[in-house]
């Protein structure tokens, strides 16, 4: 499907901003940048496949081409050899204006511009592509509603938001026209690591919606890690070392470089791709006060841990029975130990793993959204989930779509 | 008053160029000849020196400010013009009037014409100056993110990066109108009269003198003001306050 095409059918989801949105695959082939007068090209002969509605993060370390190779899909920079397809079509078959004008483009400095109010800065691309100026009305209110802010917010400055709200226009002003595809350079490079995060789940949030094609440019491995669903890890001299799902990549980088870049600590990375709900839990022997003790004994021998675990009606763990608990008829109320760390089925594993360090037990009692135990945590629970095969492991917008995205969020 | 008929440039003026206001002193002999009283009696004799004066302010910042924005225009497009153009405006501004009405003279004669020649060559550097200042001054990222938007180069320009620009712009704005105003009080070594005209005429009657100069102070107070209000219409997000 042509990418005029694709345009008359968004214009018809205006109006309903959860409908279905556009999107486009993407390939590089044989992308390849040289600078006259360098030895060495920039990019060196890229070539990958982003799938429609995936963020593939170009990742490196200075100088590797990442930026270079973003740049050259909108043809912000002409592509020296090889070519760039665009739902099936080079990019160098549009006008380079008429081409950026259907790619979304976020940069780290957010770049609003100051003289425009918010309304007039998200209805950039519309203008230019002469939109009538009722509906462009409507589409800022539906992208404001979108990000979040409140529709009066249209009328201001730029100057008169903060940081964070700035990088949701921004967001917003690259949505304008239903982009098929956006490029994103370092958007969430220059916000303090709070605001970082909470606006990394909420463009993950709000991708698990839309599903663009993403091409996501950042230094910081570990925001790629959290914002990739592939990840192309980029060495110096442009050269592709390894594109690859972020769980993968931490469980077998392709060679020394991808080992060193990704960290020594890549399985903890990995622990940060799971949730709580997504591994096999122990099973708990779940025990209320007054029950008769032969009962909890034949409980324990199915059980994975040979402690019993006290509820109270609703099911809400109360604590850890001892021994000495069980020496009467029945379950006595006194003798146990406080059941925490709890854990929730939504947590991240690498938080769930924080807890349990930080605690005296080695486990703890996982419960649902209503408080109810549903298993316990354990180390050897955790260790064994590192264990899942790579392709087994949801990239974190999967992760986004499935939890809240939210529930260990600074607040 | 002093004769100084004997320097060639006033020469050239012409003899009637000195108004007929000697004994003015002899009229106000209190306090030292600056008198409100003859001030007040005689206010009206200044009105038409003072029209002139707007007018040979007002039409050097307008043709001055179109030719200014222009240059600089060219040489934010044409990079390799800037250097030049900024050589050029810089030594305009170092021609020293009297040398630059002298020539002039020569050349197109006595008059308005004249004086809005070379008043309008002074706004040139501080007009100039600031346009350039403040196109450079547009962070690359706006102009980056303009083009990855699809903007074109006019539109940019236009859209962007002069808007952005206008602060500075209306700055070096201020500046040129309240120094033309100054300048201005020697056109009449072109014979186009104003206000310096009037100072001159009777430069020893301090009544007249005080008054002459008030009145351009005034207009350049009134002028960078008029500047201000229009910069202040022209940029509503420089008042935006954040909440």
């Amino acid at each position: 499907m042509s990418i005029a095409r694709l345009r008359v059918d968004s214009i018809n989801q205006v109006g309903d901003p959860s409908a279905q949105s556009s999107a486009e695959p993407l390939e590089f082939r044989n992308a390849t940048k040289r600078y006259a007068g360098s030895p060495t090209p920039a990019v060196d002969g890229l070539s990958l496949e982003v799938p429609a509605g995936e963020i593939c993060v170009l990742v490196g370390p200075s100088g590797c081409g990442k930026t270079t190779a973003m740049r050259m899909v909108n043809r912000m920079i002409d592509i020296t050899e090889g070519d760039i397809l665009l739902g099936g079509r080079s990019v160098k078959d549009s006008k380079p204006a008429e081409l950026r004008r259907e790619i979304g483009y976020v940069i780290q400095h957010v770049g609003l511009f100051p003289h425009w109010t918010i309304g007039e800065n998200i209805a950039t691309v519309p203008k230019l592509s002469g939109w009538s100026k009722a509906r462009i009305d409507e589409r800022i209110d539906e992208l404001l509603e979108l990000i979040g802010l409140p529709a009066e917010t249209r009328s201001r400055y730029p100057s008169q938001l903060s940081g964070g709200q700035r990088q949701r226009v921004g967001v917003a002003r690259a949505l304008a026209c239903d982009p098929p595809v956006m490029l994103m350079d370092e958007p969430f490079g220059a916000i303090d690591p709070i605001n970082r995060e909470r606006l990394q789940n909420e463009f993950l949030r709000l991708q698990a919606e839309l599903r663009k094609t993403i091409v996501f440019v950042t230094h910081d491995i570990d925001e790629a890690i959290k914002m990739g669903d592939r990840i192309a890890i980029l060495k110096e001299g442009g050269i592709l070392a390894q594109y690859a799902s972020p769980a993968e990549l931490l469980m077998y980088p392709a060679e020394p470089f991808v080992e060193d870049f990704v960290g020594a600590d890549r399985a903890l990375k990995r622990l940060a791709l799971q949730r709580v709900r997504d591994i096999d839990l122990w099973k708990a022997a779940v025990v209320k006060v007054g029950e008769p003790v032969s009962e909890v004994r034949a409980k324990l021998a199915d059980a994975d841990l040979e402690i019993p675990l006290v509820v109270d009606d609703e099911g809400r763990p109360q604590g850890w029975l001892s021994e000495r608990g069980l020496q009467g008829e029945r379950v006595r109320a006194d003798f146990r130990s406080p059941a925490d760390p709890v854990v929730e089925l939504d947590d991240i594993l690498r938080d769930a793993l924080s807890d349990l360090l930080s605690s005296d037990t080695r486990y703890g009692p996982v419960v649902d959204a209503q408080g109810r135990v549903a298993g316990v945590l354990s180390m050897e629970v955790l260790s064994h989930a590192l264990s899942v095969p790579a392709q087994d492991v949801p990239s974190a917008t999967e992760l986004a779509a499935t939890g809240d995205g939210s529930a260990r969020e600074p607040a | 008053m002093a004769d100084l008929t004997h320097l060639p440039v006033l020469a050239q003026i012409g003899d009637d160029f000195f108004g007929n206001r000697e004994g003015a002193a002899e009229r106000c002999p209190g306090n030292n000849g600056l008198c409100p009283g003859w001030i007040a009696d005689n206010f009206d004799q200044y009105l038409s020196p003072l029209w002139e004066h707007v007018l040979l302010s007002l039409v050097p910042l307008v043709i001055g400010f179109v030719l200014a924005t222009t240059l600089a225009l060219l040489a934010h497009r044409y990079r390799f013009l800037g250097p030049l153009f900024l050589a050029f405006v810089s030594a305009l501004f170092t021609i020293p009037s009297i040398a630059f009405y002298l020539i002039l003279l020569n050349v197109t004669g006595r008059g308005f014409t004249t004086a809005v020649i070379v008043l309008t060559a002074y706004t040139q550097v501080l007009i100039y100056r600031n346009v350039t200042t403040g196109l450079q001054e547009v962070p690359s990222e706006m102009v980056d993110v303009a083009q990855g938007m699809g903007l074109s180069r006019r539109q940019i320009l236009f859209g962007v990066e002069l808007p952005m620009a206008l602060p500075t712009i209306f700055a070096g704005l201020r500046i040129a109108a309240s120094s033309t105003v100054g300048i201005a009080g020697f056109a009449f070594f072109a014979g186009a009269g104003g206000l310096g005209a009037e100072i001159f005429a009777d430069p020893t009657f301090r009544g007249n003198v005080v008054a002459a100069s008030v009145l351009m102070i005034v207009l350049a107070a009134i002028l960078e003001l008029v500047v201000l209000a229009v910069q202040r219409a022209f940029t509503p997000w420089e008042r935006a306050v954040s909440s």
